[in-house]
């Protein structure tokens, strides 16, 4: 069963590298001319597509694309010229360093609440964090980043502009990054406490947790002994969606705080049309995102126990 | 000591108990009283929403969410229930007060071995040390007649089968040696043949550890088994009250008679049909299988017209598989389904719409039978349409004509949407939709199983008079062999996919019985409080199916 | 001292706004109560205040974006007078980076930018719900292909696919329409099919199929009544992704382009504003979140009607 879903997720990653590479054979005409103008000669133009590859089929263009990408090549940036690798390097970096940074505060924060919004539900509590958490879920993230810098950059506090060096301290980054981090982490705890607070809800509903109660069991002893084990693939399915929000969340967050990661270096390559960049920032972004899920249903899949224990 | 000496233990008095429906409190529970003395056992009776489930919780102090308690009082052995704190109540259950629920493969939890849940109430209660509660829980699972009691009890509730759990379930309500055992519905998800052992080791543990018990059942032969007493209930309130043979001998009101007297519903064997006569429908050799798993192998039987075919089995014999063979909605592997003589194509889709008219389908669960978003007339009328093409006045009248047919006033009800009829009356509408494309033949799928008694009986009613009124042929599905009795000719007994016996009703229900129909028919309680203590004496003597292997063991 | 006291003003103003937002919501349920026929009003009479502020937030944002040009003091893309005028009586909101009008451009981005997030919503929504209703129905093969193509599309984030393939289409409105409309089909289709498939497994449904009904029939008369409530809903919230996922782009500019008022890149043209301590670029990005927490919560309460009346 988990052979099954790890086999399906090495698959899934391998259709969409396909998809990811033949994204650039959909390109309406020739990328060749594209990139040169309409003024380059033909000369120019075919030499170009020799150094470029596409001179050669589709297929071995895609080994070799991939042959590369497994030992890290990915080969070099259309607008530039520099390897892609060098490029992405550093900022990958900060990338997982923010995504992480917001996830260690928002996954406890936001299970403790949404734990107790189920336990206290339809109580006043209850129903304001509906209302927050309904909020928060629809506002833009550069809404939420600008109204942080108006009130806590404006005031001094902390920098609006998340500039980082690779020889800074750990606090001194923690401290430069607060911002886009408490972006995230504002926008994907609505979205974590509503999926903790269901997926606990649905749980208390089961004829155990009544008999449990029937039982004499204390609410301590209900909550750690009987609903927690239970507790685990759905809170584990929450973490990793959530998770894989903050992949996609911090392209925006990035571009409003200026801050160099890979989100940012796809934007901008988006806008110059830089297709091999996006191409490699795509796949990163999308294999993180599979092996993300993949690694929540093997976990999910691992927590229960009717699988664990078979008959 | 008799049990008039023995002293009271549990005492509700008015009890009123409100449910929050449709933005309002409404009254589910309504001035309840009772009396349950040491070593008693109170069989609470009535149909579905009676409110029997709430008044057993009750007894514990507890109510679900979204009920509450809105007067009266309970108290327990001295102590006030409803006034009590939340630490005492909460001391008293599972301790003194414990409940038995009616799906134990819900209520075990999935996460735990079934002795560490047997053990978890002596422990946070105080009662018995780890280990002592072990061993204490080998010694209730050997009395409960478990097999391999040593082991069961490392076995997680999914490796356990229901009937099994439901037993374990018992064992551990008894863990702590509670006064007072609150059993609800414990045997109603159980096939016959499993029921049986259940209930004798239910009643066994509550004798010999002398534990009161309310006991919580819509069977009535199943709880003049179990109970010292009856209280039948209806819509929340108290119909009457007596010890159980009074009770059965000489109900007093009018509503406890005529929920007895249904038992009595019965019809007389039709003559058989003649020997040259084609039958309307034909299974011939007939084996089928869901993907790779066999269902049905080398099945057999005819059904002519006028005649009921009621086909018996336990979940799993196959019997709802034959007949999505013969709508065509399974083609089976090999073997035919012959209409009128005729081979009828394997596949339903390609079936001419004439085939499909003649054979009709009523279901077992006329919620999902019936689109919660049409109105009756278009239910009924769409076949009507469909296949005899009549538009306007004429189908309207049809229409009419229908509902009239199983005695619905139309003008009441051609409008209404599903959801704004009864249990009973959706049911009614399932069959004005058979009936609607003039059929020959219509299978009943278990249609009143899900109904409670007078309003099954009065279905049951409806369908014999339908039949020859306009000389139908039926096949009727069912579990239930009052059912059978009620309504069947003929009756084709199955056991995993095979036909063990088939013949006239007569035939079947007179001795000498194959092993397993043996089984079957004497697992059926019957309404004689003596039955259970013969049967179990016949078992035990080796007659009654007793080497038959039930489908559960 | 300085901070309590601006802390005391903030949550004075909070609490004015909360209380005449829930008053405005009082007052807007009482009169389309009034005015609604018998079985309309009294499934109106259930909803919260929440909802009924909802409704009438997306009522005033439609009639502005139908009577846009009678409302707003300029035309859209004229230019005025000087770049970034503070707030008078002739700009009531100043002006922009160009020395637009903003308080009109903000008024005709209610058309552009609502107008276009609702055509790229239907067009998903059609696309979705025809494939997956009939996934669903007719099953077998077809719903093998469909869904596995489903599958693969949704295991690349959206932001991310979204970013792809506009590299690759390059960027307009029309191309930006189609990308995100084909990205969400693909979670419209999930859900109807879903949906659909609860459906199916429905006694009605097998009697109608052995009645001979034909396919057309079977999925509009029989299925689509009854998976009506779940669809609507799910218009609403994929409407918030989708507005979100525009904004987004266009924040980033890569979506709607200049010189259409758009309330994305306006955020995006102004935001320098921001560190100056002045609050108009947090205008536009308010009106998408006011919006989006409009469409939320009415279809909160829908969901909470539909999951209520099952019990």
């Amino acid at each position: 069963m988990i052979a099954q879903r790890i086999g399906l997720g090495l698959l899934t990653l391998f259709v969409i590298s396909l998809l990811i590479f033949g994204a650039i054979e959909l390109l309406p005409g020739d990328l060749a001319q594209e990139i040169l103008g309409q003024s380059a000669t033909p000369e120019t133009v075919a030499a170009f597509r020799r150094e470029l590859g596409l001179d050669l089929p589709a297929y071995e263009r895609y080994l070799g694309w991939l042959g590369g990408v497994l030992q890290g090549d990915f080969g070099n940036s259309l607008a530039n010229g520099r390897p892609i690798a060098d490029l992405i390097a550093g900022r990958l970096g900060n990338t997982l360093f923010l995504a992480l940074y917001a996830a260690a505060i928002a996954v406890p924060l936001s299970l403790a609440l949404g734990i107790l919004a189920a336990l206290y539900r339809n109580s006043l509590y209850d129903r304001a964090v509906n209302v927050f958490t309904l909020s928060s879920i629809s506002f833009p993230e550069f809404f939420v980043a600008y109204i942080l810098i108006f009130y806590l950059a404006q005031s001094g506090f902390f920098p609006s502009i998340a500039k980082i060096t690779p020889e800074a301290s750990l606090a001194e980054k923690l401290y430069r990054t607060f911002l886009p981090a408490l972006t995230l982490t504002l926008v994907v705890t609505a979205h974590m406490m509503r999926m903790t607070r269901a997926a606990i809800i649905n749980l208390l509903a089961s004829p155990y947790i009544e008999m449990a109660r029937l039982k004499g069991v204390q609410p301590g002893r209900l909550i750690v002994r009987h609903a927690l084990p239970n507790a685990l693939a759905p809170i584990i399915n929450v973490i990793a969606l959530n998770l894989a929000y903050l992949i996609t969340g911090v392209v925006v967050v990035e571009v409003v705080f200026v801050y160099p990661g890979l989100g940012q270096l796809m934007v901008d390559s988006v806008a110059k049309r830089d297709i091999t960049v996006v191409q490699a920032a795509a796949l990163i972004f999308a294999c993180a995102y599979v092996l993300l899920n993949l690694t929540a249903d093997v976990l999910s899949t691992m927590s229960n126990p009717r699988l664990i224990h078979r008959r | 000591m008799s049990d008039d000496e023995k002293p009271v233990l549990l005492t509700i008095r008015d009890l009123c108990i409100e449910g929050y429906a449709d933005e309002t409190w409404l009254e589910i529970v309504k001035d309840v009283s009772l009396d349950l003395r040491r070593g008693e056992v109170l069989g609470l009776i009535g149909e579905s929403g009676a409110g029997k489930s709430t008044i057993g919780l009750a007894a514990m102090g507890f109510t679900r969410d979204g009920c509450r308690i809105s007067g009266g009082t309970i108290t327990f052995d001295g102590i006030d229930l409803r006034a009590a704190p939340v630490t005492e109540r909460r001391a008293l259950r599972g301790k003194r007060i414990a409940y038995v629920a009616q799906s134990a493969a819900a209520s075990f939890n999935p996460a735990h071995k079934l002795i560490d849940q047997y053990s978890e109430g002596p422990l946070i209660h105080h009662v018995m040390g780890r280990k002592e509660a072990e061993n204490d829980a080998v010694e209730l699972y050997r009395r409960m007649r478990l097999p391999n009691p040593e082991e069961i009890g490392f076995r997680y509730p999914h490796q356990v089968s229901g009937g099994q759990l439901q037993r374990a379930m018992t064992a551990m309500a008894m863990a702590c040696r509670p006064d007072l055992i609150i059993f609800d519905e414990p045997t109603t998800a159980l096939d016959v043949t499993t029921q049986i052992e259940v209930l004798a080791a239910i009643r066994d543990i509550v004798e010999q550890f002398d534990t009161a018990a309310i006991y919580i059942t819509h069977d009535l032969a199943v709880v003049a088994q179990m109970a010292d007493k009856i209280k039948v209930l209806l819509r929340g309130e108290e119909v009457e009250e007596a010890d159980t043979r009074t009770m059965l001998a000489d109900p007093k009101q009018d509503y406890t008679k005529t929920l007895w007297a249904v038992r009595s519903l019965q019809r007389d064997e039709q003559p058989p049909a003649g020997a040259g006569e084609t039958p309307v429908v034909s299974v011939r050799d007939v084996t089928a299988a869901y993907g790779d798993v066999p269902v049905l192998y080398e099945v057999s039987f005819d059904i002519h017209a006028r005649r009921t075919v009621a086909v018996v089995g336990e979940s799993g014999s196959g019997k709802s598989t034959a007949a999505r063979v013969i709508t065509g909605l399974l083609p089976p592997l090999s073997g035919e389904v012959q209409f009128n003589g005729e081979t009828l194509p394997a596949d339903y889709r390609r079936r001419s719409k004439d085939q499909l008219r003649q054979a009709q389908m009523i279901y077992q669960m006329a919620d999902t039978a019936l689109n919660p978003k049409q109105r009756i007339r278009e239910i009924v009328g769409r076949p009507v349409e469909f296949y005899l093409g009549l538009r306007g006045k004429a189908l309207e009248a049809r229409i009419r004509e229908l509902l009239h047919l199983i005695e619905l006033e139309p003008d009441d009800f051609i409008d209404r949407l599903p959801s704004e009829l009864s249990g009973g009356q959706k049911q009614r509408i399932g069959i004005a939709r058979a009936l609607a494309a003039e059929p020959q033949f219509i299978i009943c799928d278990e249609v009143t199983s899900a109904l409670d008694q007078l309003v099954a009986e009065g279905i049951l009613r409806l369908l014999d008079r339908l039949q020859s009124e306009f000389k139908l042929a039926y096949m009727f599905i069912t579990h239930d062999l009052a059912t059978v009795r009620a309504i069947a000719d003929e009756v084709v007994v199955m056991k995993e996919g095979r036909i063990i016996e088939k013949g006239g009703k007569t035939e079947m229900f007179t001795p000498p019985h194959d092993p397993y129909t043996e089984l079957l028919l004497s697992s059926v309680p019957e309404m004689d409080p003596d039955w259970l203590d013969h049967l179990l004496a016949e078992r035990a003597a080796g007659r009654a199916g007793a080497g038959v292997k039930s489908a559960d063991a | 001292m300085e901070t309590l006291i601006s802390i005391l003003f903030f949550l004075f103003w909070a609490a004015l706004v909360i209380a005449v937002a829930a008053l405005a919501a009082w007052l807007f349920r009482a009169v389309i109560i009034a005015v609604s026929p018998k079985n309309l009003a009294k499934v109106l009479r259930t909803a919260p205040l929440t909802a009924s502020f909802g409704m009438l937030i997306i009522l005033i944002y439609v009639v502005v974006s139908v009577l846009a040009p009678a409302i707003a003091p300029f035309g859209e893309r004229e230019v005025v007078g000087g770049e970034y005028l503070p707030w008078d009586s002739t700009y009531i909101l100043g002006t922009d980076n160009l020395g637009r009008d903003m308080f009109t451009r903000i008024i005709y981005g209610a058309r552009n930018t609502v107008g276009i997030a609702f055509v790229t919503t239907a067009l998903a929504f059609i696309a979705g719900a025809i494939f997956g209703l009939l996934a669903a129905t007719v099953g077998g093969w077809l719903d093998q292909i469909l869904s596995r193509i489903v599958d693969v599309l949704m295991a690349i984030p959206a932001l991310i696919f979204a970013l792809l393939l506009l590299t690759i289409v390059g960027t307009s409105i029309i191309n930006m329409i189609l990308v995100i409309a084909l990205i969400d089909s693909t979670r419209v289709f999930r859900l109807a099919r879903a949906v659909a498939m609860n459906i199916v497994v429905m006694d009605y449904i097998e009697a109608a199929q052995l009645r001979g009904e034909g396919l057309w029939r079977l999925i509009t008369r029989e299925i689509l009544p009854n998976a009506m409530a779940p669809l609507v809903a799910e218009f609403g919230l994929r409407f918030c992704f989708v507005f979100l996922a525009i904004s987004a782009l266009s924040f980033l500019g890569l979506g709607i382009q200049p010189p259409t008022a758009d309330w994305g890149s306006m955020v995006r043209d102004n935001a320098t504003l921001i560190t100056f301590g002045d609050i108009t670029p947090l205008l536009p990005a308010g009106a998408i979140a006011l919006l989006t927490v409009a469409v939320n919560f009415v279809v909160d309460w829908m969901l909470h009607r539909a999951s209520g009346l099952k019990e």
